[in-house]
């Protein structure tokens, strides 16, 4: 019955606008949510378990406001919620550090992530965390089933290959083949009542440090034409001005 | 001066010509880099030795570059790169390489890079809405997005010399499903004409993949037109939950514009938009903006573009 660890992040809302306050982002006014692909994870881990039997644990690393998304976890159907206190920002290496520290005392077998989180869009986490374990690793996975193993669909040479996991593994997760479950009544009353479980555990110092966060530079205004006729003009363009064809 | 290490892209003919690039980057981080070349057959790296500003070319040879396996090739290569700073590609595949060795190293990974100042890398973050530089003090893995560094030029002369190493591969492939299309993906592909819930039926996907097959491009879709059509298939969806796609020319037609369909293309270097709404947002992204319906407007852009190409 294996210990199914799910790793879920709190992000800004994609359909925010981000604002910069002098050389940083400012995220105050910003609504957070679970991180999108972080939620086909916790949908894998649990057809994992109703497969498999064992529990879900959900676990975030950063501060007490990220408990919502761990309540979020809990009424969608995980057993155990944990929060690894952080509130400085951590580099690749701290985070994956802090995170294996965690799995090896939880004694977790099977960890499951999402496929890059909509604030770094990095996907290091996965990979590096089973990296530290010495665990196998799978990305970007769309599919999974647990007839017997473990047993995922992830790109693979232009195509998609069914893949045999060998336990213990982390796996990343893309949108997957299936919809995500919606929380039921019965869950958010369980979720309210449910208590977070927090640990601290000391980070190694970070040494990628942030300097400065602005927005894109703005585009310049680019031609705009009316009418199908002109796509004959965009075409040439394509070719003598943007040189691209 | 940090030594750099460059891992070569892949493609299935060998190193992909996107590596050239990866080695301006790495200079512009310190050094003349070491071009490590993975293969099975170690004659692909003798099609870059004329690249210039290489300080060497390793071909780590192994049966477990065979197929990807993150655990296997980190370890494959771990055994036959110096110590530094490691430049690599940013496909889905390079940046879980990426991040595994740089586990493997206990280095951090800065993924995604599309400038470098000497020790400061750039990327962008919250699906391209900003842009955030850090600081590296030390080595570290840098994964870099292909087309915004130019690529190293091809008069020089590097030596190959070949190792061979070996991997513990962890996972094993049970069934490999090639892709029901034999077009080109979006996420290899340098041209990517992607077509939204405007083009009114999947059937009209066709006129996309006409032009597609004129100019060597891979016909993509908003995740609209994948809910709404089964034919449209997720594989194909460009955004935030589907790819992220950095190619030259992104040709968006009958797309609004959703801020999720931007995360995953704005970073494109050139974009025309079709639509017939001259408010949609794309426009506001577009290098050329059409405003006409897609039935007007393609038809024209594909003769011209098949008159070019002749
Ligand atoms: C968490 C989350 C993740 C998401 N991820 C993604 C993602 O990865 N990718 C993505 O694309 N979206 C994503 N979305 C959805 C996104 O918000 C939009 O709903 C979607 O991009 C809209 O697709 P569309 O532009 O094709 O459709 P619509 O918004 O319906 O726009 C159709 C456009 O076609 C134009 N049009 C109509 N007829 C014609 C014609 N004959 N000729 C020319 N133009 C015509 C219209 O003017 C309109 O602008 C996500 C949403 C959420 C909440
Ligand atoms: N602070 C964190 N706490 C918990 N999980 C995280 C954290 N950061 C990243 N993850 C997990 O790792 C995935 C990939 O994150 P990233 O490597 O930052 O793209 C996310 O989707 C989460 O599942």
């Amino acid at each position: 019955m294996p210990n199914i660890v799910v790793l879920v992040k709190q992000v800004p809302d994609t359909n925010a606008k981000i604002v910069v306050q002098g050389d940083a982002v400012d995220l105050s006014a910003v609504k957070m949510v679970m991180s999108p692909y972080d939620e086909f994870a916790v949908e894998t881990a649990l057809l994992h378990r109703e497969a498999a039997g064992g529990t879900v644990t959900a676990v975030t690393v950063g501060g007490a406001a990220a408990e919502k998304i761990l309540k979020d976890a809990k009424a969608i159907g995980v057993d155990q919620i944990v929060r690894i206190d952080s509130s400085d920002a951590m580099d690749s290496n701290a985070l994956q550090t802090v995170l294996a520290q965690a799995m090896a005392t939880m004694g977790a077998e099977i960890v499951y992530c999402g496929k890059a989180a909509a604030d770094t869009g990095a996907g290091s986490t996965g990979p590096g965390l089973a990296e530290r374990l010495g665990w196998a690793s799978v990305s970007n996975i769309i599919g999974a089933d647990f007839n017997g193993g473990v047993s995922v669909i992830s790109p693979s040479d232009g195509g998609n290959a069914r893949l045999n996991v060998t336990l213990p593994a982390v796996i990343s997760c893309d949108k997957g083949n299936f919809k995500v479950r919606k929380p039921n009544v019965k869950g958010i009353m369980q979720a309210k009542r449910a208590s977070v479980e927090v640990h601290s555990i000391e980070a190694p110092a970070s040494t990628v440090t942030v300097v400065n966060q602005s927005l894109p530079p703005a585009k310049p205004a680019g031609k705009s034409y009316e009418g199908g006729a002109a796509a004959a003009e965009v075409a040439q363009l394509l070719r003598d001005e943007a040189n691209v064809l | 001066m940090t030594e750099t290490i460059v891992i070569a892209e892949l493609n299935k003919n060998g190193v992909h010509p996107s590596t050239a690039e990866l080695i301006t980057a790495a200079q512009a981080l310190g050094a003349q880099p070491t071009l490590i070349v993975p293969c099975v057959d170690a004659s692909v790296a003798d099609a870059v030795t004329g690249w210039n500003g290489i300080k060497g070319i390793v071909a780590a040879k192994s049966g477990a570059f065979e197929h990807y396996d993150a655990a296997g090739w980190a370890s494959a290569l771990d055994a036959v790169m110096p110590q530094g700073t490691i430049v690599t590609g940013a496909s889905p595949q390079s940046k879980d390489l990426a991040a595994r060795i740089a586990a493997k190293r206990n280095l951090p990974v800065v993924q995604d890079a599309i400038s470098i100042d000497g020790t400061n890398v750039t990327s962008p973050v919250y699906s391209g809405k900003a842009m955030q530089t850090v600081s590296l003090s030390g080595a570290a893995v840098v994964s870099v997005r292909s087309n915004v560094f130019p690529p190293t030029s091809a008069d020089g002369q590097a030596s190959v010399s070949v190792v061979d190493t070996s991997g513990d591969v962890a996972t094993s492939v049970q069934e490999f499903m090639a892709r029901a299309s034999t077009r080109l993906d979006v996420a290899e592909a340098n041209i990517i004409i992607s077509g939204g819930r405007g083009m009114g039926a999947p059937e009209n996907f066709s006129h996309l993949e006409a032009i597609a097959d004129t100019i060597g491009a891979a016909v993509g879709a908003s995740r609209a037109a994948v809910d709404t059509w089964e034919a449209i298939p997720h594989s194909m969806q460009v955004g935030q939950t589907g790819k992220t796609v950095n190619p030259n020319l992104y040709i968006a037609v009958g797309i609004s514009g959703a801020i999720q369909h931007l995360a995953g293309m704005r970073s494109s270097k050139y974009i025309v938009a079709i639509n017939k709404d001259a408010d949609a947002p794309i426009f506001q992204h577009a290098d050329y903006g059409i405003v006409a319906t897609w039935e007007e407007a393609l038809p024209v852009l594909g003769s011209s573009l098949k008159a070019m190409m002749e």
